[in-house]
This record gives structure tokens, C-alpha cells and sequence, in this order.
């Protein structure tokens, strides 16, 4: 199992044991994270998942494809360390990471 | 009031069930007219993720959504139904002889014994761009689709997004407007290349202005816009702007199905599982707009309940008529209607 850590925009931290192969989006609705919507169920096509990677994480977690990358043109406030969480995967790499949640999706 | 539509069965939705919904109902002779609010058939399917496969199809191991909206649409081809496009269904009330008036945000009317309501997760309208107060221009200045050019003319017009309808509106305002400035967060655009292409040239040619960023603040007097603040890689600008045409994607809300007078359980039309008809009897609700115990938001679920809702609408239709249960397999009448060759 692989530790992920989502930091909601009222700082409160949310610590949750996720399965390999599922994605950072699936994990934060199965756990009641607040703040990550969801609505299109993880296809990349909604911007409503959206959430900044911690600095520390960046190069690990990567840079998003050019359909994700598309999609961040619908999302509210978006950074440079900007992801939809419906396209991260957990892997043994990620174990600790951390994520915030923006104030609002889209 | 322009003309009437008459059609045995009204369907609000033209996403999969929608569309099957007419087989089934065409089977049984009855007549349909759908009315979507997108610019074509296939609902989320189309919308949302044309390209991305299904896996519960039955008697498709996988099959693309756009693919099964085709194969859908085959299907039906032989019953010949109506299509309203590119309309949202505003008004819907029963008349004296018993029979429904739908009616569109552009003043169609249609007139049908039965309605079904397919409307998915309700209509696909354009999303609020997350900028800070911009409900208070929403009024005068901001226009999430354009209705009439004329509307922009002589006009400081900023479009913002990096889609096709963005680049479409950037050189098609640009002749009338006083000023374009299109709005992008980053260099890069999905829209179609060669639009990118012609937006380059205008650039260079000063004839638009390009500002990359996202907007962070609006500046106007008495809900008219005046500026506003585009927060970009190397600090702030500021655009002139008295029409703001933000592009950022659609999003699904229930709508006017909620002004209708039917009941409802946590924005879904509560059905029965005999007939999926609504509080209101003519009145069917199928697929995911629907709730029952145990329901699932699932494309097979709402074929079954197209089928099941179909001899419901057939004994409000042809209430002396004898149903005959046939097999599509065997049955001649059934392969007439479908053009089957014997």
C-alpha cells in the first residue's frame, strides 16, 4: 500500500493508504477528501479533480499529458505544479506524496 | 407563435438511451422528435468522451462511445426520427385533450401524447469561468456563445480559452469588433491548427492582441465591464474590454426539468420500475435522470428501462390496440418495419 497525504484549501490534511494502480482522484473520493469533484468519473474531461503536487513531488508524479494539459484550461487558478488527479496512478514511487486541493474546482 | 410539431412521442435527451428509446418505440409504431441541447446526437458520449471505450456494452467486449452513438443511430435510421438540435427544452405543460406542449428556449413548439425525459445528468450548458465577481457583468458585458455579431460591433472584445470556439470567435469578431484580444493560459492551443495559424498571422499584423495568462480580476461601473486583469508568466496586464466571451467547456445542470412540477429526489425524477413513468402519467423518465431503489447510472440500465417504458407509452397512444409481444428474430411484421428483406 502506498501513503498519500491530500491537503484540503482549509489545510486540514487527509492521510489515506491507496492500492497500486488505482489513481489519486479514485482514492480522495473513496475517502471523502473534500474538495475533489469529480464529475465526469475520471475520463479527463471535466478539470474538476484538479490539485497542485506538492514541490517536492513534482518530478516524481511528472508533467501532464497534452489531453490533461488541455483539460487544465478549464480549471480555476491553475500553477505549474497543476494536475487532474484522475490521471495520477499510484505506484510504489509515489509512496508520501502530497497534494493540495485548490479553494475551488472550475 | 411559429408552427406546431406534432409527434406521437417527445424525447428531451438525444444521448444513447434517448436514441434507443426510439427503436423500441418505433417497433411499436410510434413516431418520435428529439430535442438536445447539443449541436448533434450521442449526449456525454459524444460530448464528454467520444474516444474513450465502454466495456459494458452487451455483446461488446469494448466499443468506443462515439462508435456506439453511431452504431445507435443505424440502428434507428429506419424509423426516420426528428431531431431538434443545438435547443434546450424550457417549457412543458399538458394541454386540455390530454396530449403535452414542449417548448424551446427558441420558441418552437411541439406537441406529443407522450414525453420522455432522457436528459442524462441535465443539460450541457457553458461553465462559469472561475473569475472572481464576474456574476455582476453577466448581464451587460459577458456572452458565453455568440447569438449576433452585431452584439460585438465597435466592441473591445476579449475572447478567453484555447479551443476551436475561442480561435473561431478570435477571427470571426476580429473584422467587426474595435479591438480582439484573445486570452490563453499557455502558448499552446487544442484548437484546429490552421485556425491557430490565421490567429498567428492577425497577431503579427497587429490586428489582435495575444495575452497569455489566466484572468484574475474584472474592473467595470454598474455591471458593465470596462478591463480587466490578465495575471501572466511575466506580471500583470491590462485589456480594455467591454464584452467578455469567456470559452471554458460545458458543464451538466438539471435546467428547467426542475420548473416542470415533477417530483424530485436529489435532482433525479423518481420513476417506478414497471414503467419508469413519473409522478405525472405521459410522462416517462429514463436513464440516468431517473432514481428508483437501486438504480444504476449504467447505458445497459437504461435500455432496459427504454423496452420496459415503451408499452407503457404504446397504451397511452393506441389505448384499444392489442400489444403483441414479438421476437425481432422471427417476427415478419417486426422485419417489415425495419426494412429486413424477406
Amino acid at each position: 500500500m502506498t501513503k498519500l497525504t491530500y491537503i484540503a484549501h482549509d489545510g486540514t490534511r487527509f492521510e489515506v493508504e491507496a492500492e497500486n494502480g488505482s489513481t489519486v482522484m479514485e482514492n480522495a473520493i473513496r475517502n471523502a477528501v473534500p474538495g475533489i469533484e469529480a464529475e465526469c468519473g475520471g475520463a479527463c474531461a471535466c478539470a474538476t479533480c484538479h490539485v497542485y503536487v506538492d514541490e517536492a513531488w513534482t518530478a516524481v508524479v511528472g508533467e501532464p499529458e497534452a489531453m490533461e494539459e488541455d483539460m487544465l484550461d478549464f480549471a480555476y487558478e491553475v500553477r505549474p505544479t497543476s494536475r487532474l488527479s484522475c490521471q495520477i496512478k499510484v505506484r510504489d514511487e509515489l509512496d508520501g506524496l502530497v497534494v493540495s486541493i485548490p479553494e475551488r474546482q472550475g | 407563435m411559429s408552427d406546431i410539431t406534432t409527434t406521437d412521442v417527445l424525447i428531451i435527451g438525444a444521448g444513447p438511451i434517448g436514441l434507443f428509446a426510439v427503436f423500441e418505440l418505433g417497433l411499436f409504431d410510434m413516431r418520435c422528435h428529439l430535442i438536445d441541447i447539443l449541436d448533434r446526437p450521442g449526449g456525454q458520449c459524444a460530448e464528454l468522451y467520444p474516444e474513450k471505450p465502454i466495456y459494458d456494452i452487451p455483446g461488446y467486449p469494448v466499443i468506443g462511445a462515439q462508435e456506439l452513438v453511431d452504431k445507435l443511430l443505424e440502428q434507428i435510421a429506419p424509423f426516420k426520427p426528428g431531431f431538434t438540435f443545438n435547443r434546450m427544452v424550457t417549457g412543458l405543460e399538458r394541454l386540455e385533450n390530454g396530449s403535452f406542449r414542449v417548448t424551446t428556449d427558441e420558441n418552437e413548439v411541439f406537441e406529443a401524447k407522450v414525453v420522455v425525459i432522457a436528459a442524462g445528468g441535465g443539460s450541457f450548458q457553458p461553465k462559469r469561468p472561475p473569475i472572481p465577481g464576474i456574476e455582476a457583468y453577466e448581464q451587460a458585458s459577458v456572452r458565453y456563445a455568440v447569438r449576433r455579431i452585431e452584439d460585438f460591433r465597435g466592441h473591445d472584445v476579449v475572447v478567453v480559452g484555447g479551443g476551436d470556439s475561442a480561435l473561431d470567435w478570435t477571427l470571426n469578431l476580429q473584422p467587426v469588433a474595435r479591438r480582439v484580444t484573445l486570452v490563453h493560459r499557455r502558448p499552446e492551443f487544442r484548437a484546429a491548427p490552421d485556425n491557430v495559424n490565421k490567429m498567428h498571422a492577425l497577431r503579427d499584423a497587429s490586428a489582435i492582441d495575444l495575452v497569455i495568462g489566466q484572468v484574475s480580476g474584472l474592473a467595470g461601473e454598474g455591471g458593465a465591464l470596462h478591463s480587466l486583469t490578465v495575471k501572466g508568466p511575466d506580471g500583470d496586464t491590462e485589456v480594455a474590454c467591454t464584452r467578455l466571451l469567456p470559452f471554458f467547456g460545458l458543464t451538466m445542470k438539471l435546467g428547467p426539468v426542475a420548473e416542470w412540477g415533477l417530483n424530485l429526489h436529489e435532482n433525479q425524477i423518481p420513476v417506478d420500475t414497471e414503467k419508469f413513468e413519473t409522478s405525472e402519467p405521459g410522462i416517462f423518465a429514463i436513464g440516468d435522470i431517473n432514481w428508483y431503489p437501486g438504480k444504476l447510472k449504467l447505458i445497459l440500465s437504461g435500455f432496459h428501462e427504454a423496452a420496459l417504458m415503451t408499452q407503457a407509452a404504446k397504451h397511452i397512444i393506441s389505448p384499444t390496440e392489442r400489444v403483441v409481444f414479438q421476437y425481432t428474430t422471427s417476427s415478419t411484421s417486426l422485419h417489415k418495419k425495419l426494412g429486413v428483406p424477406d
